[in-house]
């Protein structure tokens, strides 16, 4: 069945049913040739895209941005605050109101919690989030989904570890929601001081999901089907004590994999530090930069649904 | 014969049962007295049968009983009761409605709507007994309410 999205704003996972993301990653495989420029429609032609990034980012500013041009459509946008008006003080609903007024969507990256759903507020056009503070990162999450789905052929019923800095971790919060809607195994591995936060817990409790908590890795990885490890983020701590603690206490290498299924995937939303040695990259294991290809179909599904430029 | 420690009201509204040590919060949140000229009187740790509670009189002035809803927040007890020639005309029990509009502050210090940003703090409220609300913003679930009264 057909589902409009035209004019929704993305902001949060915890925003769709269940039903409408399935909607989303299965328009997001039809993207896939589209994404690999092997095929090539004009769909968002004459549209522009607004790429406000008030923090640093890589692969989401990139893939919105390929995504878009894959689609015919325009970008213009900034990845460098310090040279906009906001420098001069200038709110961000003053920021947004501009975008809104030169663009036909807003894709947002901010530090503050929260700033994603403020901009909606603001703008007509559909917004979506990139990434708000240690808030929410729907495209990442739906992302992460598309990956479980296209390699494991589905989500259900896998055996999902969350490894690393789950206290701070925006995807690893999103992710575990997401997973619960689709009944799977969730194990929760970090350092006691890390641990993923109550609400989230009772929320994948309230889903009907009982996750696992352990701080040892060797012991859960023995049966997983998708390791999903997150960096330990320096920039989240309140102090750089607490966080010379507990980096470097996870680190995933081939001696580790040896314990693990032959058909386990690690995953990273990237970018990584020294969690994943880099010996892992050339393994079968290694899914990660697959992962981040992932973001170009799923950010034109997205770009698409929401502008009304169907394929 | 029973002393009264406030004297009852000719007409205006009487909020009863106000958890007790909140009345200045209540207060607070329903603007009064700087939105009003009527005179208040504030009673608080008065012993009933439930145990202590606080009450506040306002003389004169008839409180919109689904604009005091919001004190439910703090308050979830509460009854309004509209006085007209000195009889309850009207009672009503505070019944917390589903947003809470510019009342509470977010417990998060990074949350958009603790800066400079044009907007009211806003919450979802997720269940009301016990109360359990939600950032509008930022999703984050405080649980010290009555602490974070702007």
């Amino acid at each position: 069945m057909r589902m409009n999205f035209k004019g929704k704003d993305i902001i949060s996972i915890k925003d769709f049913s269940k039903k409408e993301i399935n909607y989303i990653l299965t328009y997001g495989k039809k993207m896939l040739p589209y994404a690999k420029g092997e095929k090539y429609k004009d769909i968002l032609k004459g549209k522009v895209l607004s790429t406000l990034f008030f923090e640093p980012s890589t692969r989401t500013r990139l893939s919105f941005e390929s995504a878009m041009n894959r689609l015919g459509g325009r970008v213009i946008g900034f990845a460098d605050p310090g040279a906009t008006s906001q420098k001069k003080g200038e709110s961000l609903a003053d920021t947004i109101r501009m975008a809104d007024s030169y663009s036909d969507v807003i894709a947002i990256r901010h530090p503050q919690e929260g700033a994603a759903r403020l901009a909606a507020e603001f703008a007509d056009v559909p917004v979506l989030n990139a990434g708000d503070g240690a808030g929410r990162h729907p495209t990442q999450c739906l992302l992460d989904l598309f990956t479980i789905l296209t390699e494991k052929k589905k989500i259900e019923k896998n055996k999902v570890i969350l490894l690393g800095d789950l206290k701070y971790g925006r995807t690893v919060h999103s992710l575990a929601y997401a997973l619960s809607l689709y009944d799977v195994d969730l194990t929760f591995v970090s350092p006691g001081t890390l641990k993923m936060p109550r609400e989230v817990i009772d929320e994948c409790k309230r889903l009907g999901v009982e996750p696992t908590q352990t701080s040892s890795l060797e012991k859960a990885i023995k049966d997983a089907d998708v390791l999903y490890v997150t960096r330990i983020q320096k920039e989240r701590f309140p102090d750089a004590e607490e966080y010379n603690r507990v980096v470097g206490v996870y680190k995933i290498d081939n001696d580790l994999l040896k314990n693990a299924r032959e058909d386990l995937i690690v995953m990273h939303p990237l970018p990584r530090v020294t969690e994943i040695d880099p010996g892992v990259d050339k393994t079968p294991y290694a899914l990660y930069f697959k992962q981040a290809f992932n973001g170009v179909p799923v950010r034109m599904a997205l770009l698409s649904l929401v502008t009304g430029g169907e394929l | 014969m029973k002393e009264l420690k406030i004297q009852p009201i000719k007409n205006g509204t009487v909020i009863d049962h106000i958890t007790a040590g909140n009345a200045v919060k209540v207060l607070h949140i329903l603007g009064i007295p700087t939105s009003s000229s009527s005179t208040v009187s504030v009673a608080m740790n008065v012993n009933s049968k439930y145990g202590k509670k606080d009450i506040v009189k306002v003389e004169n002035r008839e409180l919109d009983p689904y604009e005091v809803d919001k004190i439910a927040l703090i308050a979830p007890k509460a009854t309004i009761n509209i006085i007209r020639d000195y009889e309850v005309a009207e009672k009503h029990r505070v019944k917390l409605p589903d947003e809470v509009i510019g009342i509470v502050r977010c417990s998060n210090p990074t949350c958009v709507s603790n800066s400079r940003e044009p907007v009211k703090s806003r919450f979802i409220v997720l269940k009301k007994d016990p109360i359990q609300i939600k950032c509008y913003y930022c999703e984050r679930e405080p649980e010290d309410i009555a602490e974070r009264i702007i």
